[in-house]
């Protein structure tokens, strides 16, 4: 496995409290790798971290590129892209629009102050790929809650992003809409990684390449699903419980 | 259409001047307008007002850029008009000096407060090319240094606006105490615009053709800059901040780009208004005419295109004929429209039109499904 992200000994602070306390993780090219855990384990602040957002101690290196202390949109523009947990599209702009400047950071000033006379041919593929070419003239703000998040990943596909951090990208969705992401996922993580944070354990059973477990800030098991789902101290903080309560709100 | 910017509702005419053939009807309209109807039935007095009018239109036209666009409350234009005001006011007075008293001669203000010798930082400002450039590029300048310090401290929102406003309050109290600067009472009596003798009704008319070219050609860049792939940009900007930065865009240099252009069309404007009105004082640069601006932009639709330019003629309207006969309520009456809009119509009169649409009538489903 050649990773392409790798964590080492995180840790994100908040006024004393430890909300990730010595993480490490590594992304694959190729991989679907799942990070789970209940709730306030640390899987959206870990991510935050990452991306620039959470200031913390550690090391972050892609592609032997040492990340801690840059600054969010440098990140950004090293093919590290992130979704959040409430869907955040630009909703006075069209899905059309959303996507074209998602591919545009490294647009010339001179290129930006010239109207845009065609769609780049990235965001029209792109459009077919999340399914939303005949939504590109809608406002992204009137768009299905699901849309909007493939929507999102759309945006951090046309920006060339190769790691991909999707906080709780099936949030809200049907079944069937699950289903189409999870496999959207897979597609693309043939050539880039792909990190997921989820609640849900069918979504995750059915879609996991690799699955790591946090829990209060540390990581508690990683390996395969199988592995994972063996380990009891996973099932006792966590799949044990969550399963339970998840069976019980479905009966 | 719920999701549509304020200002921004579409409207079968909005729709057409949308298109290339809209923009020239608009644009020569609006000429026709300015250059020729204008002119014809206002005295050579109205004309006058209407020039000092315009030039608020300018800075209007910026402020819709800066605020309606980038979500950048301005509220301390008076900051760069001001810049662009006395510095045009300082190459005038420059100019009458050497034309009456010879190259020696210091302007006369300076003479009745006993300044003989030229401050040196005067001296240049008798070349015409220092002075226009200096116009063009000292506001700008300091306004992108400003902006690149608040905006990628993340300066923003009420912050920025309380900090803009201090700083038209300071940038007013500074020029009170410059002697060399006329002081309390500014500069005035200015009787050449680079050669041309101020009296003549022929060259002030010259003022107000000058007042409208310039505002055209900046409602024509503000144009350019929402339709571009920036002007997107600047909205999404507006609207996620964040998110934007997570795209791999420096933020706050997207706000910089609009926050000076708002500079610089401001600068111009005050650089236009000295030789129309005549004076410029800490007054009309301070903190209320800051607020007059924005109050203009509000009124009018701050998103929207043309709304500033109509909010700004009608606000510096109003006050022009209602401060006259009742000067003390009309600061009031400024305050109770300021809220009236922001609470009853945050899109201001641009979103009117759609507003009254939708309440009379329903869309024909040919315009639903559009
Ligand atoms: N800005 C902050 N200030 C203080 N504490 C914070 C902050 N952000 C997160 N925390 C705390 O850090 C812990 C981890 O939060 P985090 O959001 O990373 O959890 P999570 O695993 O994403 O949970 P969830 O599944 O609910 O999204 C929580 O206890 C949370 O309260
Ligand atoms: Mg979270």
């Amino acid at each position: 496995m050649s990773a392409v992200l790798t964590c080492k000994n995180i840790e994100v602070s908040f006024d004393g409290f430890k909300a990730v306390d010595g993480v490490d993780l590594e992304l694959a090219r190729g991989e679907v790798h799942f990070l789970i855990g209940p709730n306030g384990a640390g899987k959206t602040t870990l991510v935050d971290a990452v991306t620039g957002l959470a200031p913390y101690a550690g090391s972050v290196v892609k592609d032997g590129e040492e990340l801690r202390g840059k600054k969010v949109h440098h990140i950004a523009r090293k093919g590290i892209g992130r979704t959040f947990q409430t869907a955040a599209v630009f909703e006075h702009l069209t899905v059309a629009q959303n996507l074209d400047i998602a591919a545009g950071a490294g647009r010339s000033a001179l290129s930006l102050l010239r109207r845009r006379r065609r769609l780049p041919a990235v965001v029209v593929d792109t459009m077919d790929r999340i399914g939303l070419r005949d939504a590109a003239d809608t406002p992204a703000g009137t768009l299905a809650h699901g849309q909007k998040q493939w929507l999102e990943i759309g945006m951090l596909l046309v920006g060339d992003a190769d790691v991909l951090l999707l906080d709780e990208p099936i949030a809200g969705m049907g079944h069937d809409e699950r289903d189409t992401t999870g496999r959207l996922l897979h597609d693309i993580a043939a050539d880039r990684a792909v990190a997921v944070v989820e609640h849900d354990m069918d979504f995750m059973r059915a879609f996991a390449d690799r699955v790591t477990v946090l829990h209060a800030g540390a990581v508690l098991a990683s390996g395969s699903v199988d592995e994972v789902a063996a380990d009891p101290r996973v099932q006792e903080v966590y799949l044990g419980t969550a399963k339970e309560a998840a069976d019980a709100a479905r009966a | 259409m719920s999701t549509r910017l304020p200002g921004s509702e579409r409207t079968p005419m909005t729709r057409f001047l949308d298109t290339r053939l809209g923009t020239w009807t608009g644009f020569a309209a609006a000429a026709l307008v300015l250059f020729g109807l204008a002119p014809l039935v206002l005295s050579g007095f109205r004309l006058g007002l209407l020039a000092q009018f315009l030039c608020y239109a300018i800075v209007a036209v910026g402020i819709g850029l800066a605020w309606g666009r980038g979500g950048m409350l301005t509220l301390g234009q008076g900051v760069f008009f001001g810049m662009g005001a006395y510095l045009m006011a300082m190459h005038l007075k420059m100019a009458d000096a050497r034309f009456e008293g010879g190259p020696g001669a210091v302007p006369d203000f300076m003479e009745l407060a006993g300044i003989r010798e030229l401050p040196a930082y005067w001296a240049p400002f008798a070349s015409p090319v220092f002075t226009v450039a200096a116009i063009l590029v000292l506001p700008t300048a300091f306004a992108v240094l400003l902006g690149l310090a608040v905006f990628k401290r993340r300066v923003k929102g009420a912050y920025f606006a309380i900090l803009s406003q201090a700083l038209a309050g300071a940038f007013a109290i500074l020029l009170i105490g410059q002697q060399s600067l006329g002081g309390f009472n500014g500069l005035s009596r200015f009787r050449y615009f680079f050669g041309f003798t101020l009296a003549d009704p022929a060259n002030q008319r010259m003022l107000y053709f000058i007042a409208a070219a310039v505002l055209l050609a900046v409602v024509a860049v503000s144009l350019q800059l929402r339709r571009s792939r920036y002007g997107e940009l600047l909205v999404a900007v507006r609207d996620a901040e964040e998110r934007v930065r997570f795209l791999g865009y420096d933020a706050a240099n997207v706000k910089v780009v609009a926050y000076a252009a708002a500079a610089l069309f401001a600068a111009v404007a005050g650089a236009v208004f000295v030789p129309i009105v005549g004076i410029i004082s800490p007054a009309s640069i301070g903190i209320v005419p800051s607020i007059m601006f924005l109050l203009g932009v509000a009124i009018g639709g701050r998103a929207s295109l043309v709304g500033p330019v109509v909010g700004a003629l009608v606000v510096a309207w109003a006050q022009t004929a209602l401060s006259e006969q009742f000067p003390s309520a009309w600061t009031y009456a400024q305050g109770l429209l300021f809220i009236l809009v922001i609470a009853l119509l945050p899109g201001g009169l641009a979103s009117a039109a759609a507003l009254t649409k939708r309440f009379r009538t329903k869309p024909t489903p040919v315009e639903a499904a559009a």
